[in-house]
């Protein structure tokens, strides 16, 4: 995977082009099938491409996991308004890294998952909204862009079939809120990234108020191989209902922590100690977070189990964006809630109070609690305010700092009752400490 | 107000990008590209930038503020970042943050005397299955060990340019 | 309207109009939903989490002020789920807000303390450091106290959509998101004070008003603005017959929502330490205070002497007095004094209006159609800066009801924001902009058609056969500047109209010729101030000046009388859209009169009681009722509310005399004699020249 040795587990679908010399150019695409999805989309209906979408359960990449054939289905394509297609490349849920690597190492397969999307809807504008800490990424992903233009997969008359799309990459400025749909909308057009009230979804008014599709990269990118190899088929590399395959960003205690492509459904344990060659050091495993620092935490106990949207749900837990986060038997649980949620505290938007005050209250309290003056009240205190934040703010953050600090507290108690009374943390290594200071205030 | 011929052409591109009636939409990339070349988001660029997109100067304002990649102090001529988030936290992010803040004297958001660095402590950075991860200025450095910190920090403040640090190597560019 | 949705709340079985917003139409039910950013009539934020309530089939508790009701829909908003979820918002807004409700200025009357005595907890658990931010002063009227802020976003709506000056945003993000203003460390804006009124904690404060009292000490007097013609209603804040504060305390007046910076802090002039106390004579040269029998008796020898004599009185009134002292005043001299030379500044053509539309009935545009007709047109006005609330009203047309407006115009306007088309047209010839614009106007529903003082004498004439050529329903209003201008015309302040437009057939000289006049015996100048720019060509011609202050007409007087602001009497004043208003008596100043009553008292001393009647404002108000065609409203109408008087409804027959009618184009900023005693407003201007 460029950054990490592929493992023999993996199935590469998305990935399958990143292992090969020069891949990020037009013409190492073209020879490996590049553009014969968008080709044979370009003679079927909207229906049949949305069709073969909903066929491959493809499900939403982002986090949510929504089947991204039913989102496409309601554009209203009827619609006077022109579409618009917007690819969220403002990936920043903490332990997510696999993006990053489909742009660098294949941007020729998301201009074509975007370009079918257009064709589906009847868009022919696109943006990729691209975090601006990727800089890099955003000239690999203009000179694709440019490559394309010039072989005529983009422009006012595609492959002479009078299709039109235009595409261009959009630079993010550094806000996690901006990878919530409708603020990184507002974030498109200039604004503050403040997530919109919805209804109504992007879907009948996204980018400029006008019918949009928007989905994350990933995504996108699995598009041209559900088109070129049918529904069917993606759907079959994965379980029932879990479409297809996920690139899993093993991250944490691991020895080979890396990004894979696996199976949908693949197994967690089998995921760390095959995939990931084990906890680092001997250690024992602690703790996983499955799906990005959003994601209630799983006990060591609890992950014996198959990677898809449902078994992972039924475990109270999430998919989400595909960051596994493995912690071993020496991190401190408090330090980690405690960072978790300075990261939300550092990003909410600031539109609604419970987030707004909550994150940056259990903020001060987890880290008051952390230095050794946590009293016992706190500690049903940390879980009160989370649930106090949990289903109540504008948009998901706050539940997503909510969630995993209810998991920590009610699945580490004692961790938090060793922290009383003025006892240093108990865990000396990595993972314990937390540079306070002048780091990252509210 | 002017600007490099590199950076106008960047921003004809930017304003052609969106619907005519839509050039608000060019005010978030023209800050991020520009403040690098003005060093930092002043008075002066706001207004043009404003000029330029047809909004008013609070408008971008309001946006300077959100978005915590922008910013109205200079930075250091390479602006280290090293995320403390989980992944990296797990495998000694916070350790090498502590570190650099030794190491340079300076804290976060803070210039070293002579302007050539800055420290910044960052959230993720999307490097977590190759943390712990810094970055100098767009420059992704992965499986940061304490040993390398030092030699890039080492290396910046004796004038080096990162590409001259060679037992470092950035993964990206 | 929407069909009628069933539902029930708190299984109580209710109806609403489909669609309307579940806070809306629990409140029409008297349901209380309680929220601090749902603000009717602006956009919605969903931000304060406040208005969350149980919605049977949803999933999580739902916001109520998004939420559109539909039928069969259950909810219940007094659960313990959604009495936590209050109590627990409150806990987090308090976090970071100073507990420090005994010195603050919004104490009293803060939303946030009413809302934690309600649903709050009685104990605090946050113990952790808060959020310290320095207050700011924005302008000579606003303060910014960020700790108190609760982040609501009214102020910037209000400012934005309100407005349309969108001098407020919000700055920074998370907890440490701050309100800011335009420029930076200041505000550049109307200074309307709506941002201040509009926030329901102590964070935008008034600099004309903060750490003066306690709310509770003051009584309340809703009485009418009496700066430009709008006819805002203004609440005034009384502390021992001292005004402290002005304000849209209950939003009941015509004016809504809208006050102005006039409105708000404008009342300043009426305590302002210049103001004349004791009536004065001119004693060799000089005038010196003397007392009120004195000065009266003085007055009236001298009347009776120019009368006795056959000699040339000269009356001018007021555009700011009330109708009833108008009406008084104009019986006096005509009756009285047997002169018809009675006039006053005249700053808009309704005498040519109302002739124009004789004939027809419901012609006259009521403030309320601003908000209501499907199309407006604006001609030669700059309405922001002259008519504020005229603005405010067709911003709110078009946000609300997407009314089609026009604006033709010498310079850019605000109008041209929310415009259909605007047309720029030298002054003077704005007509001749309007063939291009009857396609389109001819297409509208209706239409309101609002003009300035450029449009006058046949130009009025020209301009309502344009509007009844167009095919559909159009109604006008010709402006005029101050808060009684209309009055001053219905009540026949002219010489060639007596009250209600009945043509005069006595000769009378207008205030040009008076002025002009060598053989002028007797000057008598109420509320007005023409030797501004004049002077009185008569110099052996006896001069009685009745005022607030020693304007450069009482420097001349030979005798000058204090007399009582607008603030400071009960009466009535019609606004520019003709409808008739109640002032209420807010204050009084040490040695003043009403002008009522010093018409009155020189009456008497001429002994001309029994002719004049007695000098009760209710009393004049009934005798204007019975001779003043259009005036025929009940008192108590008028007292609750704004009521549109029907002048003639046939020809007016005389020449409204166009070369006399001058606007003083007043802005937001100035006001006449009484803005240049404005503390307040002269802060503003002053603080704009020095930067």
């Amino acid at each position: 995977m460029r950054y990490n040795p592929p493992s023999p587990l993996e199935t590469p679908v998305l990935s399958r082009r990143f292992r090969l010399p020069n891949s990020q150019s037009i013409d190492t695409y073209l020879a490996t099938d590049g553009y014969k999805g968008f080709e044979k989309a370009t003679g079927m209906t909207q229906d049949e491409i949305i069709g073969e979408v909903k066929t491959s359960i493809l499900r939403g990449r982002g986090g949510a996991g929504f089947p991204t054939g039913m989102k496409w289905g309601f554009v209203p394509r009827t619609s006077p308004k022109p579409k618009y297609i917007v690819v969220n490349a403002d990936e920043s849920e903490p332990g997510t890294c696999k993006d990053r690597l489909l742009i660098e190492f294949d941007p020729h397969q998301l201009i074509e998952g975007v370009l079918i999307a257009g064709l589906a809807v009847g868009a022919q504008q696109g943006y990729i909204y691209i975090r601006g800490e990727f800089r890099y990424l955003i000239g690999v992903m203009d000179k694709a862009i440019d490559e394309a233009y010039a072989k005529g997969y983009l422009g006012d008359n595609i492959l002479g079939k009078g299709i039109k799309f235009h595409l261009a990459t959009h630079s993010g400025a550094g806000a996690y809120e901006c990878g919530e749909e409708s603020a990184l909308l507002e974030s498109l057009e200039g604004k503050r990234g403040n997530p919109r009230i919805r209804p109504p979804f992007p879907a009948v008014a996204g980018a400029y108020q006008c019918p949009t599709i928007l989905n994350n990269v990933e995504t996108f990118c699995a598009v041209p191989a559900i088109i070129l190899n049918g529904g069917l088929w993606y759907a079959g590399l994965g379980t029932p209902k879990n479409g297809g395959t996920r690139m899993f960003c093993l991250s944490g205690h691991v020895n080979k922590p890396g990004v894979y492509e696996l199976p949908m459904g693949f197994n967690l344990m089998r995921m760390i100690n095959e995939v990931g060659g084990g906890i680092r050091g001997g250690k024992k495993l602690k703790a996983v977070v499955p799906g990005g620092s959003s994601c209630p935490i799983l006990k060591a106990d609890e992950c014996d189990l198959a990677m898809d949207y449902d078994t992972v749900a039924a475990a109270k837990s999430m998919l989400g964006s595909g960051g596994v986060v493995v912690l071993d038997e020496d991190t401190c649980m408090v330090n980690f809630a405690l960072r978790i949620m300075r990261f939300y505290a550092h990003e909410s938007c600031g539109w609604c109070i419970p987030c707004r005050e909550g994150t940056t209250w259990l903020k001060k309290l987890l880290t008051r609690f952390h230095e050794g003056q946590g009293q016992r009240s706190d500690i049903v205190m940390i879980g009160d305010l989370s649930r106090n934040m949990l289903g109540r703010t504008f948009c998901p953050l706050g539940d997503a700092a909510a969630m995993p600090t209810i998991a920590i507290v009610e699945k580490f108690r004692e961790e938090f009752e060793a922290h009383l009374d003025g006892k240093p943390c108990p865990y000396e290594n990595i993972g314990s400490r937390l540079v306070t200071g002048n780091g990252l205030a509210a | 107000m002017t600007f490099s011929p590199e950076l106008e052409a960047r921003f004809e591109k930017f304003l052609a990008k969106y619907p005519a009636d839509r050039k608000r939409s060019a005010v978030i990339p023209m800050l991020v590209y520009a403040q690098d070349e003005t060093e930092a988001i002043t008075q002066e660029l706001i207004e043009e930038v404003a000029k330029r997109c047809g909004v008013t100067q609070l408008q971008v304002d309001e946006v300077v503020g959100f978005y915590s990649m922008l910013h109205k102090k200079p930075q250091g001529k390479f602006h280290v970042q090293i995320c403390t988030n989980i992944s990296c936290l797990l495998v000694g992010g916070a350790e090498l943050w502590e570190q650099a803040c030794k190491k340079t004297g300076i804290g976060h958001k803070q210039n070293s005397a002579d302007g050539r660095i800055s420290l910044e402590e960052v959230e993720c950075i999307g490097a977590c299955s190759w943390a712990p991860a810094v970055q100098v200025n767009y420059d992704f450095y992965h499986f940061v060990t304490p040993g390398q910190l030092d030699k890039l920090l080492d290396g910046l403040a004796a004038g080096k340019k990162p590409e001259e640090i060679t037992d470092v190597k950035k993964v990206s560019c | 309207m929407a069909d009628l949705v069933k539902f029930t709340i708190n299984g109580q079985e209710l109806e609403a109009p489909a669609g309307m917003l579940l806070i809306e139409a629990a409140k029409q039910n008297g349901i209380e939903i309680p929220s601090f950013c749902y603000y009717e009539g602006y956009s919605l934020q969903a931000a304060c989490r406040m208005c969350l309530v149980e919605v049977e089939r949803m999933p999580k508790m739902q916001v109520a002020c998004t939420l559109p009701v539909s039928a069969g829909m259950v909810v219940r908003t007094e659960t313990d789920q959604v009495n936590a979820a209050r109590k627990s918002t409150l806990e987090f807004l308090l976090t970071n807000h100073p507990l420090d409700c005994p010195v603050c200025d919004k104490g009293g009357e803060c939303e946030l303390q009413d809302m934690v005595f309600r649903y709050g907890a009685g104990e605090s658990r946050y113990t952790e450091t808060k959020i310290h931010v320095d207050e700011q002063q924005w302008s000579p009227v606003v303060f910014y106290d960020a700790p108190r802020c609760i982040l609501c976003f009214r102020c910037v709506r209000a400012c934005d959509e309100g407005m349309g000056v969108s001098a407020l945003g919000v700055i920074n993000r998370g907890a440490m998101s701050l309100i800011a203003p335009n420029k930076g460390d200041h505000l550049e804006c109307d200074e309307c004070g709506q941002c201040i009124d509009i926030c329901p904690v102590g964070a935008l404060t008034s600099g004309a008003y903060r750490y003066q009292t306690r709310p509770w000490e003051m009584e309340h007097v809703g009485t009418i603005c009496t700066h430009c013609s709008d006819g805002c209603k203004t609440t005034l804040g009384v502390r021992n017959d001292e005004i402290v504060r002005g304000n849209n305390r209950d939003r009941s007046g015509v004016n809504g929502e809208f006050l102005c910076i006039k409105g708000r802090y404008g009342f300043d002039f009426s305590e302002h330490a210049d103001r004349l106390q004791s009536p004065m004579i001119r004693v060799n040269g000089k005038l010196e205070e003397v007392s009120w029998s004195k000065a009266l008796e003085t007055i009236s020898k001298k009347f009776a002497e120019v009368k006795a004599k056959g000699g040339k009185f000269g009356v001018i009134g007021s555009n700011q007095t009330t109708n009833e002292e108008n009406y008084y005043l104009q019986k006096f001299a005509r009756q009285g004094l047997g002169t018809n030379n009675i006039d006053h500044h005249r700053t808009g053509d309704v005498v040519t209006l109302v002739d124009a539309l004789s004939g027809t009935t419901g012609r006259l545009a009521k403030s309320v159609d601003f908000y209501e007709g499907k199309a407006v047109l604006v001609i030669g006005a700059d309405l922001a800066v002259e008519h504020p609330f005229l603005a405010f009203q067709i911003r709110a047309n078009f946000r609300h009801h997407e009314a089609h407006v026009y604006a033709v115009t010498a310079e850019t306007v605000r109008e041209d924001l929310v415009a259909t088309r605007s047309v720029r047209a030298i002054r003077g010839e704005e007509l001749s902009a309007l063939e291009g614009l009857r396609e389109a106007l001819a297409a509208e529903k209706d239409l309101v058609i609002v003009f300035g003082d450029s449009i006058k004498g046949d130009k009025v004439r020209s301009l309502v056969e344009y509007g009844q050529s167009l095919g559909i329903p159009v109604s006008y209003c010709a402006l005029v500047d101050y808060s009684n201008s209309r009055g001053a015309i219905d009540m026949g302040l002219v010489p060639e109209l007596n009250p209600g437009f009945h043509a005069s057939n006595v000769a009378g000289a207008t205030i040009d010729e008076l002025l002009a006049a060598n053989d002028l015996a007797a000057l008598w100048v109420i509320g007005s101030n023409p030797l501004e720019k004049a002077k009185v060509a008569a110099s052996k011609a006896f001069v009685v000046v009745q005022d607030l202050f020693l304007t450069e007409t009482a420097q001349r007087a030979d005798v000058v009388l204090p007399s009582a602001s607008a603030y400071e009497k009960n009466g009535t004043v019609t606004n520019g859209c003709g409808e008739v208003q109640r002032l209420k008596r807010a204050s009084a100043t040490m040695g003043t009169k009403t002008d009522l009553e010093i018409i009155g008292l020189i009456a008497k001393e001429m002994g001309l009681a029994a002719l004049m009647g007695p000098w009760l404002p209710e009393t004049v108000y009934a005798e204007i009722r019975k001779n003043v065609k259009g005036y025929d409203i009940p008192l108590p109408l008028v007292t609750i509310g704004a009521q549109q008087t029907a002048p003639v409804n046939g020809r007016v027959g005389v020449d409204s005399r166009p070369d006399l009618i001058r606007s003083s184009h007043d802005n937001l900023f100035t006001s006449g004699t009484l803005g240049r005693y404005s503390t307040v407003l002269n802060s503003v201007i002053e603080g704009r020249q020095s930067r």
